[in-house]
């Protein structure tokens, strides 16, 4: 058992989901919430992580991962803490971006996103998912148009080339959510993009 | 309720799902390929639908299940009956009411609203599958967004019958780019798939498909210039609550060729009857 002296095996056994099948269910409404309403930002609670992972991060990993979904820890986020808790409560695999499903870090220490899966012609679904941790999420900033908005919606984005250069694709492209504290908002690759 | 997880499916299968329910929200209109799993139920009788409704409920939703827009038919009532059992939640048949409908082949008439899910029942979610059997190559034409054969299927309906004949599973395009099988509402439901304030989720079990219209997302029916889409219905009103623009079903009431043209949609009659609404019949069943 691993015990570096940052993380102990009590940070590792808890902070999962109490009441896993009620819990997993209104994480994901407010996931699903969040993605077919690009810019609207969902509050996730439930879980309790170890840091450096946001409260809203580890909600999104305990509702969709497990050993079927290769995880990529951008670094920041690849701490022995982190994988033996990603480990012990989703049984994802780590993996290195490019054959990663779902990928957890800052914007940028997820750079160069071009490493990221869009999916193939044939199967558009078999594209990464990105956790972007950041420290500011709000409904101001970059425009945003396309499926799911009503007219048009405003969200802090780090960049905004990277999504337009996404976009592009459609429909190949990853997805993003982003996460702040309990707070999470996701920006799918149907979105058109504009510098606010 | 103790003898099941909470909504039936175990949490890996519900995981399972719910990556591609978001999948297919991200790629509006794309049929996302998911490992449906034997229900409690025969195939074709909602096995994709429901599946989808276990991965979406909470305990604070309110279920309202509808068959070809009735509440009380036997599909509606046992798959309303199985998630009361497996998942303890409330339901209601008032349209208003419920925060997830699912629906078999229609869209209610009540407008939906932003905090309701629709999730529809879908026996065959490939548009192009009666032209071109083949996956393989359905899926490079979704790929290529090679629409031609689906146009061409449209004119020959012009060429035979003088317009378009197809009147239920009228195909779509989604978001400028993926031609999308409606499942089989009348085309008189058409309209409402576009621009909805509700999310709407499609689950094809036997087929093991899912796919989704977010909200405020375009959706067209496809037409021609010369022939504009028209979402059709009986040239009727009905006559029970006397509405002349809800959808009708033809009753026949006797052998001697008795008939009348009812409200489809349960709910949308009952609450205009409870309004004081009459038909032509009312007094028949009052």
């Amino acid at each position: 058992m691993n015990t570096a002296p940052n993380h102990t095996l009590t940070d590792t056994l808890t902070g999962a989901f109490t009441d896993a099948p009620v819990q997993a269910a209104q994480g994901f409404r407010a996931i699903l919430d969040a993605l077919s309403r690009p810019g609207r930002i969902t509050r996730l609670t439930g879980a309790a992580p170890p840091e450096p992972l946001s409260v809203a991060a580890g909600v999104a990993a305990l509702v969709l991962l497990d050993s079927t979904t290769p995880l990529h820890l951008a670094p920041g986020h690849d701490t022995p803490a982190l994988r033996a808790w990603i480990a012990f409560h989703t049984g994802a695999p780590l993996v290195s971006a490019e054959a990663a499903m779902f990928a957890i870090g800052t914007w940028e220490a997820l750079q160069p996103v071009s490493r990221f899966a869009i999916g193939t012609p044939d199967y558009p679904d078999r594209a990464a998912t990105l956790i972007v941790e950041t420290d500011r999420l709000e409904p101001g900033g970059a425009r945003l148009t396309g499926p799911g908005i009503d007219g048009t919606a405003r969200l802090s984005l780090p960049e905004t080339a990277a999504f337009q250069a996404n976009r592009a694709r459609y429909p190949l492209g990853f997805d993003t959510f982003f996460t702040c504290g309990d707070r999470l908002a996701g920006l799918p690759r149907s979105t058109h993009v504009e510098a606010g | 309720m103790s003898e099941y997880n909470f909504a039936y499916l175990d949490e890996g299968t519900k995981r399972m799902i719910r990556r591609a329910i978001l999948k297919a929200v991200a790629v509006p209109g794309y049929q996302v390929p998911f490992a449906s799993r034997e229900m409690p139920m025969p195939y074709g009788w909602g096995t994709g639908g429901v599946q989808v409704t276990a991965a979406c409920l909470t305990p604070a939703d309110r279920l309202k299940v509808i068959d070809q827009g009735a509440d009380d038919t036997t599909n509606a009532v046992s798959i309303r009956k199985f998630f009361q059992r497996t998942a303890g939640v409330a339901t209601t048949e008032r349209t208003a009411e419920a925060t997830l409908i699912q629906t078999r082949h229609r869209i209610p008439e009540t407008p939906l609203t932003e905090g309701q899910i629709l999730i529809y029942q879908v026996p065959i979610p490939e548009p192009l599958r009666f032209l071109e059997p083949r996956e393989t190559e359905t899926r490079r034409m979704h790929a290529l967004a090679d629409y031609g054969l689906m146009h061409v299927k449209l004119y020959e309906d012009i060429a035979r019958n003088g317009e378009i004949a197809t009147s239920y599973a009228y195909p779509v395009q989604v978001a400028g780019r993926h031609v999308m099988d409606p499942s089989p509402i009348p085309k008189f439901d058409n309209p409402k798939l576009s621009d909805s304030p509700a999310l709407q989720l499609f689950g094809a079990g036997r087929e093991q498909r899912i796919y989704a219209v977010p909200p405020h997302t375009q959706v067209i029916s496809l037409d021609f210039d010369d022939h504009p889409f028209v979402a059709s219905k009986a040239p009727h009103a009905c006559a029970l609550c006397g509405d002349d623009g809800s959808y009708l079903d033809e009753v026949i009431t006797d052998d001697a060729g008795g008939r009348m043209f009812v409200c489809s949609d349960t709910d949308h009659c009952a609450t205009r009857r409870a309004a004081g609404h009459a038909g032509t019949q009312a007094e028949a069943i009052a």
